[in-house]
């Protein structure tokens, strides 16, 4: 056991504070947040944001998000299931199966797929939201949650992302050896492939959680009923509701609102780390 | 897995799909038509669709929507409404024109600004209700919010109003030891007072907000739009503009407004801690001061707007209509719906219970409204302040036919002379100068370069 | 992968198409859309407004992707060495501000640039005299780059600390046999096991440069002066669309800034790949 000492690498303090002034900056502003949610309306904006002030009434703002327009906020959170588990489920499947398909497969014209699929990503979406619309709207999508999920299934920078892991995390002696021994394409690729690939699967099904949670424009262009909203557009809402002319203020809506709409993100990413792990041992196992 | 099959299908499906996407296209250019007088109904016809029933789609943005929609159905059983909420204004008007495009999901009944009926009318893309016997309604409405939606035809009924006034915080002027003006030389005065009392505080606020100004200009008496049969005039340097220009520019130059725009939290915050003393809004001002702005409870009084001579002259601003879409599959019902929502009682009343500003003359002038004494106002009686302001606008005022584009690349050009200070007049020129040049891209005749 | 192409091809690829074509024709609110040729190319190139934009990103791009870059390198190395206390913590915290919804990310940091509530305010207080404001011409881009980098450290962090841990165990085993120090490792094992993963990254924060959107959109709802119609070209792009009734210069100007981005990302790509050789 030469490695020893690389498992166990003495701690350093310098390098923990060095990174400690980087979480500083991180958590700064959601410190804001996290003051902010316990206040109510008035004191929101009335008070210094970075203390408490007046009564705490974070309780109260998480019932008020929760009851808030009978119950509506629980309804966007089902939707925002059915976008992620749907959408992003199947973009993580599809870039995996894609990226892993473009790195170890040779064949003619794989240089311009990668063109096109650069070129289809460096074009602004939202400059072509209108074009997008007007499509969907002649194929009867517009304003169902078809029209959410069926674009967000693509993941060019999952696809992207899963090819070059795949080329540099999967040997390609692995592969042939395989297939040296007999096992079929689909089993080598869930027996062998699928674990060195982990720390890469991970990260983009992660970034495509995110994405897909996050997503506001496309759902803002493409639905009308309420009823369809997902979280973050549901929240945009609110915030709209708060701030123009003739509005009724909820910014303490918006922001618990926020609160809670992080909070599953993070322990979705708290579940899945544990993956980067697997992908260490999975990657020493004798090549 | 064999690539080059697979690849095949993609690509044929691909082709397929451009083939479906031209054809879209013949759809997507087209406005969907509509307009002109080509069907209408009599009071008779619409009463008896309205019993028959159907269902319909109303896109609003109005708090008081689901309350008016709710009454309506229970007045009208066989209808059923599906009520849309719009979001807001903007969001509401690119709703509107991506579904015109796309010509299906367009509402029967959609919300629409005053300030936005020119753009969605000119093209033809609303109904004209003089078919259905709209005019004779016409007495029932304020002069000026009639006007906004009369401009050769009927595009819409007015729902609310928004008649300027003075709103401000009566603790702040006290302790700077000045009185609401009645002109706006003792606004600048009292401006100057205020910054001197206290150097964080300012009377107002302003960094330059496309909706404020015009109706500052029409205060004034300006009018710098204007159409006639497709031909559009812009004149930003005339006597109303300028008479504005030239009072207001002081303010700017000598710092006595705060650099807050409005209706972000920070301009709430300053409100609620008195560090702005006024603002000078529409008449819809009340209910939003009482929810964003609770620590002014008893502080706040409404005066009317200071004038430039004494005479009272006032603007309206903000405000807007319902109307028909011309690809409005519905009209009959829409237009039976439309006129109970905007002129019967109980609707109104809907509407004003949770601080709508009314559009109808009979409400505005029933002794119940006029003598609604306002605890917020410390008992001030300020229906009667605000209605007054609405009988004073000045009348004749247009606004341009794409005022929603004009609006929003306002900041990049009077903005701009607000941020560096410099002179108002070039940033209004500069503001004409980009119209006309989209004006003309645009198809119109314009005049005014 | 075909599911992939398929989908791709449907849902990107057919509305770019479509975008394509509509670049081709002139809307109007007076006289509808007509066939307008290559009009809308020719006034891209000379539109002065394009190109304003078109050097702030380019500036944004040069000044603000190293940066970031740069900080998430340092912070993926230090985690995946093993040598920080609390490294999960670390990992989890560092990540969360992309987790944060782009409008209340900005919402947040509006809230903190504000001189008189703000963090800004108090920095300000400290040194006793206005040291920054964002708010101003001088400042407003560097806010902008503030908040970016703050949302997205986090991400290409993770992008990079992911590659890492691909690194087989047995190569560091084989180094530490050899006796080379941590730098050493750093700089022969680690930094060529990323190089692939920085690529991407670089790649995906050109694209997002160029796109920048979000942010200044936002903070324009603050500062309206500040922030043009034209500050990018997307917002640019934007605003022709869903203000101007100008779909088909919008789509004109999306695709001249598709072209142009795609030959940066793919400059690049090159480089970064000749290197490998």
């Amino acid at each position: 056991m030469a490695g020893y000492s690389y498992h166990r690498p003495r701690k350093s303090i310098t390098l923990t504070v060095l990174l400690g002034a980087l979480l500083i900056y991180s958590v700064l502003p959601l410190t804001w947040m996290l003051f902010s949610v316990t206040k109510t309306q008035p004191e929101l904006l009335s008070s210094f944001g970075l203390w408490f002030s007046g009564d705490f009434a974070f309780f109260d703002n998480v019932r008020d998000v929760l009851t808030h327009d009978d119950g509506v906020f629980l309804k966007w959170f089902a939707n925002t299931l059915v976008y992620v588990v749907v959408g992003a489920g199947g973009a993580t499947v599809l870039a995996t199966a894609a990226g892993y398909g473009l790195a170890k497969y040779r064949f003619r014209g794989r240089n311009a797929v990668f063109a096109v699929i650069l070129g289809a990503i460096a074009v602004p979406g939202t400059a072509l939201a209108v074009p997008t619309f007007l499509l969907f709207s002649q194929w009867g999508l517009t304003n169902t949650m078809w029209a959410v999920i069926l674009p967000s299934l693509v993941s060019p920078f999952g696809l992207y992302l899963m090819w070059v892991f795949s080329a540099e995390a999967v040997p390609t002696e692995i592969l042939e050896a395989a297939r040296v021994d007999g096992s079929g394409e689909w089993r080598t690729f869930f027996t062998i492939s699928l674990r060195l690939l982990a720390p890469g699967i991970v990260t983009v099904a992660l970034f495509a959680i995110v994405a897909t949670w996050n997503n506001y424009f496309l759902p803002l262009i493409m639905l009308n009923d309420p009823d369809l909203y997902p979280l973050v557009l549901g929240l945009y809402q609110w915030l709209a509701d708060a701030s123009g002319i003739g509005a009724q203020p909820v910014f303490n809506l918006v922001i618990t609102g926020s609160f809670l709409t992080i909070v599953p993100i993070v322990v979705v990413f708290l579940v899945l780390q544990r993956y980067w792990q697997s992908g260490l041992s999975a990657g020493s196992v004798k090549a | 897995m064999t690539i080059t099959r697979n690849r095949r299908v993609a690509l044929g499906a691909l082709a397929a799909l451009m083939a479906a996407s031209l054809t879209a296209c013949s759809g997507g250019g087209d406005d969907g038509g509509g307009g002109g007088a080509s069907e209408g109904a009599s009071a008779d016809e619409i009463e008896a669709a309205l019993q028959e029933g159907g269902s319909m789609t109303y896109w609003t943005w109005t708090p008081q929507a689901e309350t008016q929609v709710a009454a309506f159905e229970k007045a009208y059983p066989n209808v059923d409404v599906t009520l849309v909420d719009t979001v807001g204004a903007g969001d509401a008007n690119t709703k509107l024109q991506n579904a015109i495009a796309a010509g299906t999901g367009v509402p029967d009944v959609v919300q629409i600004e005053y300030q936005s009926i020119p753009q969605f009318q000119l093209p033809g893309q609303l109904v004209d209700l003089t078919a259905f016997g709209f005019a004779d309604l016409e007495d029932l409405y304020t002069p000026s919010t009639w006007g906004a939606i009369s401009q050769q035809g009927i595009w819409g009924l007015p729902q609310d109003s928004g008649p300027m006034a003075f709103f401000y915080n009566k603790d702040v002027f006290d302790a700077a030891g000045v009185e609401a003006p009645t002109t706006w030389d003792e606004y600048k005065d009292a401006a100057a007072k205020i910054k001197q009392h206290d150097p964080e505080t300012c009377i107002g606020n302003d960094t330059g907000d496309a909706g404020f100004t015009t109706s500052m200009i029409w205060q004034a008496g300006g009018k710098p739009f204007h159409t006639e049969n497709g031909e559009v005039t812009i004149d930003l340097a005339d006597e109303g503009t300028t008479k504005w220009a030239e009072m207001y520019q002081p303010l700017i130059d000598d710092e006595l407004l705060c650099q807050l725009p409005g209706w972000s939290d920070e301009w709430y915050q300053a409100l609620n801690d008195g560090t702005i003393g006024s603002v000078a809004l529409g008449a819809w001002m009340p209910g939003i001061l009482e929810d964003g702005v609770p620590d002014g409870k008893g502080k706040w009084r409404v005066a009317p707007m200071p004038t430039y001579d004494g005479t009272p002259t006032n603007a309206e601003n903000g405000g807007s209509a319902e109307s028909i879409p011309g690809a409005a599959e519905n009209k009959l019902l829409a237009a039976g719906f439309l006129k109970w929502l905007n002129s019967s009682d109980e609707s109104i009343k809907a509407f004003m219970d949770t601080g709508g500003f009314p559009a109808t003359v009979k409400q505005l002038e029933s002794p119940e409204f006029l003598g609604y004494e306002s605890e917020y106002f410390g008992g001030q009686k300020i229906n009667e302040v605000l209605a007054a302001g609405a009988s004073d606008v000045n009348e004749g005022w247009q606004y341009l036919p794409w005022q929603s584009y004009a609006n929003s690349i306002f900041a990049d050009t009077v903005g701009q002379s607000y941020l560096d200070k410099t002179s108002l007049m070039d940033g209004l020129a500069a503001w004409q100068e980009e119209n006309v040049s989209y004006g003309t891209d645009q198809g119109f005749t314009v005049n005014g370069g | 992968m075909t599911p992939f192409l398929v989908v791709f091809a449907l849902f990107i690829v057919t509305p770019l198409v479509y975008s394509m074509y509509l670049s081709l024709f002139r809307n109007q609110l007076m006289g509808g859309t007509t066939f307008a040729g290559f009009a809308n190319y020719v006034t891209a190139f000379t539109d002065p407004k394009l190109w304003d934009g078109m050097g702030r990103v380019g500036l944004f791009l040069v000044v603000q992707v190293p940066i970031m870059l740069g900080i998430a390198l340092i912070a993926a190395l230090a985690i995946d060495s093993g040598r920080l206390h609390g490294k999960s913590f670390f990992r989890v915290a560092l990540f969360l501000p992309y987790a944060v919804p782009g409008v209340v990310a900005v919402l947040m940091w509006g809230f903190m640039y504000d001189d008189r509530l703000g963090l800004t305010g108090s920095v300000n207080d400290l040194v006793g005299f206005p040291l920054i404001d964002p708010y101003t011409k001088q400042w407003i881009l560097t806010a902008i780059g503030n908040i970016v980098t703050w949302e997205f450290v986090g991400y290409n962090m993770l992008i990079l600390y992911a590659a890492l841990r691909t690194v087989p165990l047995e190569i560091y085993e084989a180094a530490a046999i050899d006796g080379a120090n941590q730098f050493r490792i750093v700089r022969s094992i680690k930094i060529p096991a990323v190089r692939g993963a920085l690529v991407i990254a670089t790649i995906f924060s050109i694209i997002g440069s160029f796109q920048l959107f979000n942010e200044p959109t936002i903070l324009k709802q603050i500062e309206p002066a500040l922030i043009s119609t034209y500050y990018t070209p997307n917002i640019y792009a934007y605003n022709l669309s869903f203000v101007g009734n100008q779909v088909s210069y919008a789509a004109t100007v999306a695709i001249v800034m598709g072209v142009i981005t795609a030959i940066v990302a793919y400059v690049v790509q090159l480089r970064g790949t000749r290197r490998e050789i």
